[in-house]
């Protein structure tokens, strides 16, 4: 797996922890943080997007 | 002697011997960290109710670093990218912001850790428990004789219980201000090191072998940065073969870190 496979795993799980970290604000009455933590995985999928289409040159293995 | 397959595949493998080499490493960190999560697992579901702290470690300082290691990840990668494409200038601008962003988090980390050591639990011989960060202490100072004064910036509690969540409106509302108190009014008092409870124990265990792995990584895309960088002149291929292995091991340090972040932040 290549450092490109390993950033990919790495832009989704950050995703995921974005929105469950925005998800936990939520839960804990303290919308702004959440609001924030939904804008962050927004982010970070537009990145991933643009990432993957940045090194699409590069292998996966 | 040439050292074989540090550019090209092994038939068999299909990959470069560092590859294979750091990707035994990681197996053998998984195993190391997933060792630590389980303890931590095991040690939350068992402890007693209202035993186990919420609320002690500040969520903003640990936002910041998550952000801070993520950017780092971004700028590991772009260097990476840079080298594949020939641009060696590019690539030491995005390492120099992969090492910043690497101190700033370690900046962060010591900054926690100096808190925690200079937070006290003090119970008092009246029953109540005093709670706070250390201002001052004076010079006669002495729990044995039981001489002089410590002064800390907190509140007193009636319970124990009542520093355990430290995200309940009661801990809320609770007005911190300074205290003094005589060393002969003090029974026991103690910081929130790692001795000071299990969580504080696990706490200190998973971070501080995750910093010491940030350290360590820190230290390596230094040495590729700086002296190492010379073998992009002499071997080029090798060098990018380099920095991807290096950029493999710290994205994993930085996957770590996005399951620390939670399970020590946010639980």
């Amino acid at each position: 797996m290549s450092l490109k496979a390993f950033h990919l795993i790495f832009v989704t799980l950050l995703t995921l922890l974005s929105f469950g970290c925005a998800a936990w604000a939520f839960a804990n009455e303290r919308p702004q943080w959440g609001w924030a933590g939904i804008v962050a995985g927004i982010f970070v999928i537009i990145y991933g997007i643009y990432f993957l289409k940045k090194l699409k040159r590069i292998s996966y293995l | 002697m040439e050292i074989p397959y540090t550019v090209h595949k092994r038939a068999d493998t299909g990959l470069y011997n560092a590859k294979l080499g750091i990707w035994l490493f990681l197996a053998s960190e998984v195993m190391l960290f997933g060792g630590l999560f389980s303890a931590y697992v095991l040690l939350r579901v068992g402890a007693g109710e209202g035993t186990w702290p919420h609320g002690w470690l500040d969520v903003r300082l640990g936002t910041i670093n998550t952000i801070l290691l993520a950017l780092s990840a971004i700028t590991t990668l772009l260097a990476w990218a840079a080298l594949k494409v020939k641009e060696f200038g590019k690539f030491k601008f995005y390492h120099a912001c992969t090492m910043l962003l690497a101190l700033s988090f370690l900046g962060i980390k010591s900054y926690e850790y100096y808190d925690k050591f200079h937070h006290y639990e003090i119970k008092l011989n009246n029953g109540t428990i005093a709670d706070g960060h250390f201002v001052e202490q004076s010079k006669d100072f002495d729990l044995v004789k039981k001489t002089g004064t410590f002064t800390i910036h907190g509140h007193i509690v009636e319970r124990h219980a009542e520093l355990m969540d430290m995200r309940s409106d009661e801990a809320k509302k609770a007005v911190h201000e300074e205290h003094v108190i005589a060393a002969a009014d003090i029974k026991h008092m103690e910081n929130y090191s790692p001795r000071h409870n299990t969580f504080t124990a696990i706490y200190f265990t998973m971070s501080g072998l995750h910093a010491l792995h940030i350290l360590g990584g820190t230290l390596v895309i230094f040495y590729l940065w700086g002296p190492g960088s010379k073998m992009w002149k002499t071997d080029p291929e090798r060098f990018t073969n380099r920095i991807e292995v290096s950029g493999l091991f710290w994205h994993f340090v930085d996957l770590v870190w996005v399951f620390l972040f939670p399970v020590l932040y946010l639980t």
